[in-house]
């Protein structure tokens, strides 16, 4: 039933749900969902510009390209944050769409310059195209994977510090700035890796909503992890397969339609979190850690509330 | 001739060549740049929807900056799909009133559903924001591939077709104007009746939610109502500018942030550079044959960029010049002072302090700005230099013993007022002289009745009047 091909690109999205969603969990209890959002976008037009620049169709080349690129909109937001009075949504509203707009301006103008030279359809990276993937790409991918799994599972105590408590990070003598550095690479390298078959604009939803899930099913932020990647390779199978069977049908939206649905199956079904288990509960015995904070410490309330709500018992 | 005669004749004179506005004008600029008419008359309509989209969005833009829902605006652009596509796989069909009725509807879904997300499933509001809006255009971009429909088109979405707004000429009231313009037009009159209705209500939600809140107006409403216009605002601009209309909603306003701190200025400046940005993100993409609303974008950040430099309210080249100077002026200042009490310890022949350079330099605490500094001293005849010997003009000495009767003052008034010992009162009194003029002399000379001596024994040199 599975042709060579789909199964090259079923492995593939498979590893990049189980890489995004180890990096995705960090990103979004450090609350820095968006910051892969922001590099996905940015890393277009330096995709285009490495095209200019080499002629070439290595997917390597390309995606070091987006990878600097990336970096740079990574590296500008946080110089406008120090450097200007612009509240920081807007700064990433800016630099996504100004970065964006030049990638567009560029996919364009190489279009209609270099209409008859092979690979010169980056639009192509726009929603992604992962029914091309080849054997190399995969192989990348995996390459990624392997790094980002290693590199987290090295720093997971650090990580782990930096998300949770950043001040008690910085007291133990940790460089936060260094980790989050670090943090921000392997965003960017997951992001850029998954450019090609989910594209630029929905790259973002594999880092966000697989961790988001997972949230709903624990407390522990190991099986947190576990439970994302799970869910985010889960949703790369299932979008290839559905894609792969029904001709026609991009593979990127539906990889991240297939995670939406797994959020919202956990949202409803999940032990003690889920809205089907608590509706069976009298609520108002439980006390949710959320309603005891006010609007305002919500803003920078950090994850902790993990701790607080397992230390009563829910 | 009957009146219904004349009305028959106009009307048929109407269906039979229906004439363009402004084309005497555009003719006549045709003529001047020795262009063809019709290119002339493209561009002409091309700015005209490109201003009137920017000023659209740079209106609602406006707020949304100021009330920090800036990511809103993004998430609007993406999930705006989602309705056009649901509309289609109930409808099966793209008729322009039922397709902006699901636009809209997805965008205030979007807010709903965020709001939603980010307080019942207890999830930070970034990632709730994120989860939206990639759900939504997953399932619009999901549907729309698969639309057969001629008129349903991704592209058309993901990058606008603002190089072709000024073509696509349809007769409207015995005229004919761009097709836009029917979408533009009215998302500007409902978005300007907004600004005016609501303009207090708006003004007071959008600084002090909290002052508003208890003077009775519903901060919630106010919300819900800015985002049905952006709602608005983006479902008649997505079709210029595609997904980029988050550039026009979020940076010309922004840009126009830096440079002013009023509301009012900050909207017109806003819709000024956001027209001109996509004026000349036009003519960029003539020229270079790309996307005209890529260039937009791209046109914007460059103006952002350069208000961030060079705005006069706080620009980074107007805050390094400041700086400059006044470092400047510091170590001049410090060289001055140092002189003068060389020349009052009386190792100097003649009363007059002889000096080197390289001693002034030391003064000046070395590094960068000490050579500045001589050069400063001796633009205003502050310092005598002939070879390698620097001597106090009288200028300069007079300067040098108000500074250093500053710095005695100081150092009594904090003897006098605060319990210091000695030997930490000369360091704030180093700080201070720089920035102690004639008045806050004499008023410390006032109130601790005209010290002769500092703390340390010394005297403060008295100024002749």
């Amino acid at each position: 039933m599975l042709g060579n091909q789909t199964l090259i690109v079923l492995i593939g999205t498979l590893l990049l749900g189980v890489a995004s969603g180890m990096v995705g969990t960090f990103a979004v209890l450090r609350r820095r969902a968006l910051v892969g959002d922001v590099v996905a976008h940015s890393a277009l037009p330096g995709l285009c510009l490495s095209f200019l620049l080499f002629h070439s169709r290595s997917m390597i080349l390309l995606l070091c390209g987006a990878l600097v690129s990336g970096l740079l909109g990574a590296v500008v937001v946080a110089l406008m944050k120090r450097f200007t009075r612009l509240r920081e949504d807007a700064i990433q509203g800016i630099v996504l769409s100004v970065f964006y707009g030049g990638g567009i301006a560029l996919t364009r103008f190489i279009q209609n310059r270099y209409r008859n030279e092979p690979g010169s359809d980056l639009e192509s990276f726009i929603i992604g195209r992962a029914a091309t993937m080849l054997k190399a790409d995969v192989l990348q991918i995996a390459a990624v994977a392997l790094v980002t799994t290693i590199i987290v599972l090295v720093l997971y105590k650090e990580l782990t510090l930096l998300s949770f408590d950043e001040q008690f990070c910085r007291v133990q003598g940790w460089s936060t700035m260094g980790l989050d550095l670090t943090l921000m690479l392997l965003t960017a390298i997951t992001v850029v890796v998954g450019l090609p078959a989910v594209g630029v604009v929905l790259t973002a939803a594999l880092l966000i909503i697989p961790p988001s899930a997972a949230r709903f099913w624990t407390d522990r932020l190991s099986t947190m992890m576990m439970i994302a990647c799970l869910f985010g390779g889960a949703s790369g199978v299932v979008g290839t397969l559905v894609s792969a069977n029904i001709s026609g049908l991009p593979t990127g939206p539906l990889i991240v339609m297939t995670s939406t649905v797994i959020f919202i199956a956990s949202w409803l079904f999940a032990p003690h979190r889920g809205v089907v288990w608590n509706g069976n509960r009298s609520r108002d015995l439980d006390v949710d850690p959320s309603w005891l904070v006010t609007e305002s410490q919500f803003a920078d309330e950090s994850p902790a509330d993990l701790q607080i709500k397992r230390g009563s018992g829910m | 001739m009957s009146i219904a005669t004349v009305l028959n004749k106009s009307a048929t004179l109407f269906g039979a060549k229906t004439p363009i506005p402004f084309e005497g004008l555009t003719t006549k600029i045709a003529e001047l740049l020795s262009m063809a008419p019709t290119d002339v008359q493209n561009a002409f309509w091309t700015i005209a929807v490109g201003a009137l989209c920017a000023t659209c969005c740079a209106l609602a833009g406006c707020f949304l900056v100021l009330r920090r829902m800036s990511l809103l605006g993004d998430a609007l652009s993406h999930s705006v799909l989602a309705g056009m596509a649901a509309v289609y796989l109930v409808t099966g069909g793209v008729e322009p009133v039922p397709m902006l009725i699901g636009a809209l509807i997805a965008g205030v879904m979007t807010a709903v559903l965020t709001q939603f997300v980010h307080k019942a499933a207890n999830l930070p509001e970034d990632s709730s924001i994120g989860i939206v809006f990639t759900s939504l255009f997953a399932f619009g971009v999901v549907v729309v591939s698969q639309a057969k429909h001629v008129h349903l088109d991704l592209d058309c979405v993901l990058f606008g077709d603002l190089a072709f707004a000024g073509v696509d000429l349809r007769p409207m009231m015995g005229w004919l104007w761009p097709h836009s313009f029917q979408s533009l037009v009215p998302s500007l009159v409902i978005t300007l009746l907004f600004l005016i209705v609501f303009w207090k209500e708006l003004r007071l939600t959008s600084f002090d939610p909290v002052l508003a809140v208890t003077l009775g107006f519903s901060a919630g409403v106010m919300h819900y109502l800015l985002t049905t216009v952006v709602a608005i605002v983006t479902v008649s601009a997505m079709g210029v500018v595609g997904l980029l209309v988050v550039a026009l909603l979020i940076v010309p306003p922004a840009t126009a942030r830096l440079l002013t701190n009023r509301l009012s200025t900050m909207l017109w400046l806003s819709c000024l550079l956001g027209t001109v940005a996509t004026t000349i993100g036009y003519f960029l993409a003539l020229k270079w044959d790309s996307s005209a609303a890529g260039l937009t974008a791209v046109v914007a950040g460059i103006e952002l960029l350069a208000a961030i430099v060079f705005s006069p309210l706080d620009g980074l080249l107007g805050r390094t010049i400041r700086t400059v100077r006044l470092r400047t002026r510091i170590c001049a200042e410090d060289v001055l002072a140092g002189l003068f009490r060389k020349q009052e310890r009386g190792d100097a022949d003649a009363g007059v302090a002889v000096s080197t350079v390289q001693e002034c330099i030391e003064l000046a605490g070395n590094g960068f700005p000490a050579a500045g500094s001589i050069r400063w001293l001796k633009t205003r005849q502050l310092l005598d230099h002939s070879g390698n010997r620097v001597s106090l003009t009288v200028r300069g000495y007079n300067y040098g013993r108000s500074l250093v009767r500053s710095h005695r003052l100081w150092e009594a008034y904090l003897h006098e007022n605060f319990d210091l010992p000695h030997d930490h009162l000369h360091d704030p009194a180093e700080a201070m002289e720089h920035f102690i003029g004639p008045e806050i002399q004499r008023q410390i000379t006032d109130e601790l009745a005209a010290p002769a001596e500092d703390p340390h024994g010394r005297e403060i040199p008295h100024i002749e009047r």
